[in-house]
Order: structure tokens, then sequence, then C-alpha cells
């Protein structure tokens, strides 16, 4: 199959990543060379098979209901590179 | 102290002729020559200092009850949450990022004592094979600079490779521990999935990562295994089930074994050094006493692509929480869309965007059945060959890379590099544990002997590579560090 | 086109705000032509103590911003979330309540998209093995007995919060972000397009919220969000099985503005549709202000949320003996609570679906009926003057100063004729708050009630002697001046007697 440069600038932008045209050329290709190799999973019969999602099978791995220590406002947003008062700020929401 | 083990230098501290904070001091004058090098992102300063008086205490006040790490100087990958201490995981996106926790594997580190001196360098989110795409430089191998210490724990590698820590903590996704201890030569172990907890852990792709330690002794490795291993209840995935203490199974050598050498591993693309070196080391395990069996693993081939859609899969979830608002990077733009496209887009590498993509793609609509479901299926039928394969044979013993270490620059094709991976991630697709040791020079360059195991079976992973390593001397090659490499550690 | 339309027509875009006379004098002539489909999703916090995959509480209501926070729910890189059992019970028994059957299997997944509020880029929620499947509300509108079906029940975590410097999203210059609320379990009801007309949605959650709140999973309140509803709506011909292209609804912060809002966009679809124009398959917020719902404009690009399976939680193995359990710690929900009430104490139905509206006045009828308070005068007393005072005073019954036992005895008294009704109520509204035995404060007070037969015929005598006027005027045929003599003889005994007895007496006295 061949990636179509509008479905590489739809994956980048479902991923909310900042592409110039050059990367989206050069993503295209590679991904593409990736993908044919991929495709050969294609051929593996797995009609009988089950998913795996983990290894390891465990199951319900719960906690009990219980409160726990909470982190101080500064050391919560100690790491915030924009913050207004005790809030992380982000800008204009306008889509 | 330059090339001593876990062993001699604890035996130095007890004997009270050196302290924690002095092999601190040593370990990171040691680092420092390492500069041309690379491996080192930062140095750990006040926590070093802090904890080598810790340290000392318990060895004042119960050198009995100290246990085999208290004092020991360690550096770990830059993916691992220390609070207090950056961890920007080679990234630029996390550059200036300091955690206000510590991981629950370095926390036990830390509770046995051990010293860490400094966060080393690794592939971008622990993406890579060569350590070539950190955000910071790549690493150089000490046994030749011009060539990669393999990756993604490239610097972890290297470091212990020139002596200049006992020990260090990688993380292994795909083969992130076992390839650069195999290319750097020196003993590399990944634990069963969910041996070792993962909180703390900077994600790559969460059902694949593990934390492991590098170490020039296997008995070292299994000492720090034994320091970390264990239930967390803060990790869900991790195992609740005990710890096979190591030192019952070190030391009673393969007599009796039966070990597994599957016919795929030894096909096609292993470069002739490489066939040669792990021939001689399977001849090596008959002569120990243990009987080697063939074994097939069918899926071998289909592995990789099987990892190559999980594993950037689960990396385009994991990585969307660096969004510029709670911590790293924020490139400001008008709009909300347009900042997290420019902090996104300026803050990751290429190879970081390229899986982002890839995964993005393989769980999106129309894609998701042929790509990530049937992805999930293979892994399946992976699992179930290693589990069939288990029922006959105790081990299972193969190359831990097809090559040796190779050029800087040499493999910029994206699925050349990708390649290089195709021995070491069937077994974390299988959750198992796999261990590299050093078993012979390819051209002056280490080769490394892989050894599988059944799922929490690390005892006996670790009990086969020590035989190996006891009946030979490979583990005691040192690489011939160039003079600007070298410098004078102490 | 109805009159008040101009602008709507003219826009054609479906933001023109129309006024809400006209949507009312126009919504029967759309329900004739065209009939509404609405499903609704519910979510409704939990009542945990913590959070769903960390130890912050639950509770974050009040907290100065950002500091019911911790590393896992600020999403910080190499966390990892660890499922609260509770959590899970909760949803479970909310979903048995609502009839429907928990899969052996479930599982966790991610919903991967990108917002301020959402610190890991991705919701931990459920996708294709949710915790519960198939179950369905049955209630009663207008005598119609309505069965709403219900798709699922599953689990997710909340979002935090974000507040807008500017009132309107699309004209802020800055926003803020605060996680207290990120990661508090949220149980998602996902209902079937069973409903057809704004009322019957307005009732399915009424009857929900009452359900969620009487199992103790989640606190009802609609204001601050801890219960959330939006609306699915799409017109379609009468007689049709297909559905037309829906429209959701969201910003309904009560019952009355899910009513509205309904209500407006049944006119305003029926209108574009009248006018042969398309609906837009879009999000639309309710604008209280404007009573009028407006397009939440986004350019976000087509939505792919890339569910795949959460690998960091293990999947879920509910085992029979688990549900049972559940379903054994399961009170008496609403429904049959009323049914019973009905039953054993001979309540109408509207008392009975009053009085177990809230759990609290249930519970509070049962007790004074045990105590030995007659189911009638219970029932008018909680629906009366204690619901009065409970709202008055924002203190439910069993938390005042009087409480249940309190009440008992006072309804006894009045029930004993020890003292009459207007005492009754003066002394409630005095011991609500205050508290107090109500029997004593009476013999201390000497409020019972004069029913000593000689007594009252002396002072029915001295008023008579006392008011020649109003005698008068009841001899001369005017009825009511009977009153002012009672009121006399009232005033006299300050409220003790027994109005009825003291009518009687005068009757008697005055007569020709």
């Amino acid at each position: 199959m061949t990636l179509a440069r509008d479905q590489v600038t739809h994956v980048a932008m479902l991923a909310r990543l900042g592409l110039s045209d050059e990367e989206v050329e050069r993503y295209r290709q590679q991904l593409d060379a990736i993908l044919a190799h991929v495709d050969r999973l294609q051929q593996v019969d797995t009609s009988q098979v089950a998913e795996t999602a983990q290894i390891g099978g465990l199951v319900n791995a719960w906690r009990e209901d219980v409160r726990g220590e909470c982190l101080p406002v500064e050391k919560a947003l100690a790491n915030a590179p924009k913050r207004r008062r005790d809030h992380f700020e982000v800008g204009a929401i306008q889509e | 102290m330059s090339g001593e083990t876990v062993g001699e230098l604890g035996a130095r501290l007890r004997r009270g002729e050196t302290t924690p904070g002095e092999l601190a001091a040593q370990a990171r004058s040691a680092l420092a020559a390492l500069d041309a090098l690379h491996p080192v992102l930062r140095y750990t300063e006040a926590l070093t200092e802090r904890q080598a008086g810790r340290a000392a205490q318990m060895l004042a006040d119960s050198p009995e009850q100290a246990g085999p790490l208290c004092g020991i100087p360690f550096a770990y990958k830059d993916v691992l949450c220390v609070e207090g201490v950056e961890t920007s995981a080679g990234s630029k996106i996390l550059q200036g990022f300091i955690p206000p926790y510590t991981g629950t594997a370095l926390a036990r580190l830390l509770d046995a004592g051990a010293v860490p001196v400094a966060v080393t360098n690794c592939d971008e989110f622990a993406m890579g094979s060569s350590n070539e795409n950190s955000a910071f430089g790549p690493v150089g191998n000490p046994w030749d600079p011009s060539r990669v210490p393999g990756g993604s724990s490239g610097g972890s590698a290297a470091v212990v490779a020139a002596g200049a820590v006992p020990f260090s903590l990688g993380t292994d996704t795909g083969g992130s521990i076992r390839q650069p201890a195999s290319f750097c030569g020196v003993a590399g172990f990944k634990p069963t999935y969910g041996r070792v907890s993962r909180y703390g852990l900077i994600a790559f792709a969460s059902s694949l990562d593990q934390i492991g330690p590098f170490a020039r002794r296997v008995a070292d490795a299994a000492h720090v295994f034994t320091a970390m291993a264990g239930h967390d209840p803060r990790d869900s995935t991790s195992s609740p089930a005990p710890v096979e203490p190591v030192s019952e199974q070190l030391g009673r050598g393969v007599q009796g074994m039966r070990l597994g050498v599957p016919r795929e591993y030894m096909a096609e693309g292993l470069e002739p050094g490489v066939r040669t070196a792990i021939a001689a080391a399977l001849a090596q395990l008959e002569k120990l006493g243990a009987t080697l069996v063939e074994v097939s693993l069918p899926s071998t081939e289909a592995a990789l692509s099987t990892y190559y859609i999980i594993a950037p899969a689960e990396c385009s979830a994991n990585l969307a929480r660096m969004d510029g608002v709670r911590f790293g990077l924020h490139v400001d733009r008008k709009s909300l869309t347009d900042t997290y496209l420019e902090t996104r887009g300026q803050g990751f590498g290429p190879e970081v965007k390229r899986r982002i993509m890839l995964g993005t793609y393989a769980l999106s609509s129309g894609y998701y059945d042929a790509y990530y479901r049937q992805a999930q299926k293979v892994r399946t039928l992976i699992a179930e060959e290693f589990d069939r394969a288990f029922e006959t044979v105790d081990a299972l013993v193969c190359p831990t890379s097809p090559i040796v270490a190779f050029p800087k620059g040499d493999k910029s094709d994206p699925l050349s590099m990708y390649l290089c991976d195709v021995l070491t991630l069937p077994v974390n697709l299988a959750g198992l544990p796999g261990i590299s040791i050093p078993c012979g020079l390819s051209e002056g360059l280490p080769v490394g002997l892989q050894v599988i195991g059944p799922r929490l079976q690390d005892a006996r992973v670790l009990r086969v590579a020590q035989a190996y390593e006891q009946a030979t001397a490979w583990h005691t090659e040192t690489p011939p560090l160039p003079p600007a490499v070298t410098g004078t550690p102490s | 086109m109805a009159h008040g339309d101009a602008a709507l027509a003219a826009g054609g875009d479906g933001d023109a705000v129309m006024t809400v006379t006209s949507a009312v004098s126009t919504l029967d002539q759309v329900m004739q032509r065209w009939e509404p489909v609405i499903g609704l999703e519910v979510h409704g916090q939990l009542l945990t103590q913590s959070k769903m995959f960390c130890g912050c509480s639950a509770d974050y209501i009040g907290s100065p911003p950002n500091s019911n926070t911790c590393p896992v729910c600020l999403g910080l890189p190499g966390v990892l979330p660890v499922m609260n059992r509770v959590a899970v019970e909760y949803t479970v028994r909310s979903a048995l309540a609502l009839n429907c059957e928990i899969p052996e299997h479930s599982k966790f997944d991610r919903k991967n998209y990108f917002y301020p509020d959402l610190p890991k880029g991705y919701q931990i929620s459920q996708w294709d093995m949710p915790l519960s499947l198939n179950g369905h509300l049955t209630f009663t509108v207008d005598g119609e007995e309505v069965r709403c079906g219900i798709t699922r029940v599953h689990l997710e975590e909340d979002t935090g919060t974000l507040q807008h410097a500017g009132d309107i999203l699309q004209q802020a210059r800055s926003s803020v972000v605060d996680l207290n609320r990120a990661g508090v379990p949220l149980m998602e009801i996902v209902g079937e397009p069973d409903l057809r007309t704004p009322a019957q949605a307005r009732e399915y959650l009424v009857r929900l919220r009452q359900i969620l709140v009487y199992i103790g999973v989640n606190d009802g309140n609609l204001e601050q969000g801890s219960f959330r509803c939006d609306a699915n709506i799409s017109l379609r011909k009468h007689g049709d099985t297909g559905l037309g292209v829906k429209v959701e609804v969201k910003n309904m912060n009560s019952f009355r503005a899910v009513h509205r809002a309904l209500e407006y966009e049944i006119v305003r679809q029926g209108r574009l549709l009248d006018q042969g124009q398309t609906i837009a398959q879009e999000t639309r917020g309710w604008v209280e202000a404007k009573g009028a719902t407006i397009s939440q404009r986004s350019k976000e690009y087509a939505h792919d949320y890339r569910y795949f399976p959460e690998p960091d939680l293990p999947p879920l193995h509910l085992s029979a003996a688990f549900v049972d359990r559940v379903r054994a710690g399961l009170p008496e929900l609403p429904q049959q609570l009323a049914e019973r009430l009905q039953r054993e104490h001979g309540l109408s139905a509207y008392d009975a679906a009053t009085i177990t509206a809230e759990r609290e006045d249930a519970r509070a009828f049962e007790a004074l009926v045990a105590a030995g308070v007659p189911a009638k005068a219970a029932a008018n007393w909680l629906m009366g003057e204690v619901a009065r005072l409970a709202r008055e005073t924002r203190i439910p019954l069993p938390g005042s100063g009087l409480g249940l036992d309190g009440l008992a005895s006072l309804v006894k008294l009045v029930e004993t004729g020890t003292i009459n009704g207007s005492t009754a109520k003066e002394l409630l509204e005095e011991l609500y708050l205050a508290g107090g035995d109500p029997a004593a404060v009476v013999r201390e007070r000497g409020l019972g009630q004069v029913s000593d037969q000689a007594e009252l015929e002396r002072l029915v005598d001295a008023v008579i002697a006392e008011n020649p006027a109003a005698v008068a005027d009841f001899r001369g045929g005017k009825e009511q001046a009977l009153q002012r003599l009672v009121g006399g003889v009232m005033k006299a005994t300050r409220g003790r007697a027994d109005a009825r007895v003291v009518t009687g007496l005068l009757r008697e006295r005055l007569a020709p």
C-alpha cells in the first residue's frame, strides 16, 4: 500500500505533532516502508487466536478505597511552564 | 576502583578501607573522565551526598545487616524518576522536569544503601538501538568511540563497561538492556515483565517495559535485581508472586539442564564473528553438562512487525501527556491546537515522532483491526511458542544481537535499525526474563550470549548465565580505552 | 414560518436564538409533524473516599486549586494507575439497580484526545467490554408507562476543570486548569434512544438520580455537576423507524434546563426540517441566560479516540459470587418502596411517591409509623410542615434538633388529643432546630389542650357576655360572626382549646 500525504497530515494532527512539509514527506516515505514490512503480519493466520493485551495473567489488581497523601500545591505546580497563581495556565482555547 | 565489582567494593567498605562518600567521589571522577563518550547527562550531586551519608550510617549501625549494595555507587538511566533530580528521558520536551516523587525500583535501591552518582544518557524516551536518538547527543562505545554503544540504555552500558561504576540501571522494552550489554561487553539483565515495579519509569510501551541492571558480573546483577524485585502496590501489573531467592540458584551450574537453541535465532543475518562466538559458547555450555536441544519459534519473524505495532501504539498514548501544560517544554501560540502542535513538534526528536505517528496510525479508525488487533493476536502466538519450548527445555540460549556494535551513522534508515532488535524483542512480547553476557570478541568488539527463561524464572536465567561466566574469561575483557577517554581515574 | 423566527430562518446555521415564547407556541405543532427521538447519557461521580486511580480525595468541592492532586492524577511522567475496588463495586451496584447484566470479563481502555483538563492525554474509560450491559428503567409519565433501555453502565475517570478569563469560551484570552477533580471515579450511564418527549426525558433523569442517591453511590447534585446529563436528540416522521441526524446537547445543569433545552431543540430542528434544510450533526451547548442551544464550533478534526486496552491495568474478572454479594447489599429501590408503602400502610400513590422521593423521608416515615404514628398523619407531617422547615433551614429532619423521635412524640401528642394542631405547628417550628422533648415542653408550659367541659363552658359564656354585637350579628343570620366568638375563646385559652368543641358549645348556647 502507499500512504497518502493527507493520511500523514491527519495522523500528525491526531497526535498533535506539528510537522514541516519536508517532514511530512519524509515520514510518508519512512512509514510507508515500515508498514510494507509490518504488513507481513496479515499473512499470519490468527482466526483461532485470542488477543494478548498484557502478559502475566493478572486480574482484579485493585486497591482498597483509602485516602493517601496529596502533594502540596507548590510541588504540584513546581514544573508548570506557565502558571497563574495556583493554576496551570494555558493559552486561549480558541479553536 | 576502576573495574572493581560490587563484592570487592563491599568487602573494602566493611574492612573500613574506604567509605561510601569516597567511592562516590571516585565514581564521579571516573565518569567525568568519560566525557568524550558522553554517557552521563548529569550528576545527582546533593542526592549522592545525602545517600552516601545514609549508607555510611547504615554500615556503622549494623555492618552485618547492611546489604551487599550498601555504599556502592551506581548510575541510572534518564527515564527513572527520583524526587528532586532532573529526569528528561533524553528529550528536549522534558528538559528541566524535576519529579516530585521517587519511583519504586530506585527507592528500593536507596533503601538498600546504594549511592546514585549520575544520570545516564539514552535514546529519547528509550526509543532506539544505538543511543543516537538522544536529544543531548550520542554516546560512544568504550570499545571504539566511533561506534555506538547500543541502545536505548547506551549510557548505562558504557559507564559499566568503562569501569566507572560497578553497576547501573537501564530499561528494556525490546532489547534496550540486553543489546547495549552485548555491544559493550557487560552483563545486562531484563527481568520477567512485572517482576520489578515500573512505578517511576517514564513509560515507552507499558506492556513491554522493564527495569533491569547492568553489571560486570552476573552475581552483581543478581544483587541489584534482588534489591528491586517484588510486588509493588503502585504498579497494578507487578506480579504478586513471591520472588524466588536468586542465591539458592546461583552457583549450581548447568549440569543436567536442557538448554534450547531456537533455530530461527541462528538463521541468516548473523554476522560470521557472532556466529562463531555463539557456537563456541554453546559448546562451552555443553561441556559444563548441559544438553543442547534445537527448538523452533516459528513466529520469530512476525515478532518484529508485532513489536513495531504494539510498542508505537502504546507510546503514542504514553507520550500524549507531554503537552506543555503541567511540565516540560511549552511553545506559546495563539490557539491551543497550535500550542500543542508546536510544543510537541519542536519538543520531540525524529525517532519519537516517527513512532508516535506509526502508533497513532495503527490505532486509528479503519486500521485498528488490521494492525493493532492482529498484532495482539500474533503476540499470543509468540508467547505460546515460548511456552511450548519451555515444556521441553529449562532455558533458551542464543545470540543477543545478530551484529556487533556498528559505526555511528551507519543505520540511518529506520527499518534497518529496527531489524537489529529481532533477537531481543520477542522476549519482551512474551514477558520473559532474559540476560546478555559477554561471550567473545568479533574483530575486537564484544559479542553477547542471551539466556532466556520462562516467566518468573529469573533466578534460573541468572544461574545459567553465571555458570557460563565462571567457566570463561570474556567478562574480564575490558575495553582498550583510548587516552582521551581513560583520563586518570583515581 | 411562525412569527419571531426571522433570525433563525435568515441565519440558517441554527445559531440564532429563538425567543422562548415562540418556542413554546410552536412546540405542539412541531411535535404533530415530527417525532423526537431522545437518548440521554448521564455521568455520575461516585461517592468513594479516594479517586479512581490514586489516593487523593474524591471529594474535591471547596479545595483550593490543585491542592487535591498527586503525581498520579497530575499525569506526571512515570506514574501508574491503581484501580479503586469500591468504585468498581458501586458501578456494579448501580448497574444491578438498573437491571443490567454484569459480564464476567471486562476491562479498561484508553480514550485518546488532547485537552488541557485531561492530564494524560487519554482518559481511562471502558470501550468494548464495559462493566455492565442491557439494563432498563421503567417509570410513568402522565399515566403512561415508559420503559427506557440502558445500553451500558461503565466506569471511567473524571477530568479536571478549566476556567476561562472572559466568560465565553470562544472569547477567552487565557484559560487556567485545576486538576482537583481529575481522576474522580465517574460512572457513565448510556441510555437507549427510547424517550419521545422532554417530559419523559426529565422523568427518566429524576428517577435515575433518585435510584443512584438511594443506593448511596452518588449525591445527585446537578448544580455542582456530580450528576451530569448530555442528550442526543433527533427528529423523524411519525411512524418512521430509522433515525434522523442527531445533535448532542450539553451544559444542562438542572432538570428544568434539560426540559427546556430539549423543547428548544425540537422546535429548532423541526423548523429547519420544515424548511427542507438538513440538520448538522454537531454538539450544541445550552445557554441558560439565552434560553437557547448554541453550536459548540470546534475545529477538532473528525474525532478518532483510538481506544485500545489500558496496558497499565489488568482486566477485571467479576465472579458470580462477587456480583451476588453486591446484589445482596442493594437496598430497597424507590419504586419497590413506594409500592410497599401503599400496600402496607394504605398510602395513596401520590403520597407514596412523594414520601419516597428522598430516601431520608421514606426512612423517617417508616420510623414514625414504627413509633406508633398513624400512616396518614406521618405522611402529612413529613410532606407538609417538616418538608417546609427542612427546606428553609436546609437541615433535614434526622439532623435537626428535634429529630425523628421528637417528631414522633410531637405527632402522638396531637393524635392523642393532648395538644391541638396549631400548638403542634408552633412547637415544631420552635423545637425543629433547638430540640427538646415535646411532651415535657407541653407539660411545663401547660400547653395541653383545654378539654375540661366545665372550664370551656365557663369561657364560652364569658365570651358571649363580652361580645353582644357579635352575638346579635350571629342571631341576625351572619354565620361568620360565630368565628369571632370562637376566636375569642381561643384567645382566652392561648390557642389550646379544641376549636370543634368550642364551636359546638357556642351553637348550643346561641341556639334560638
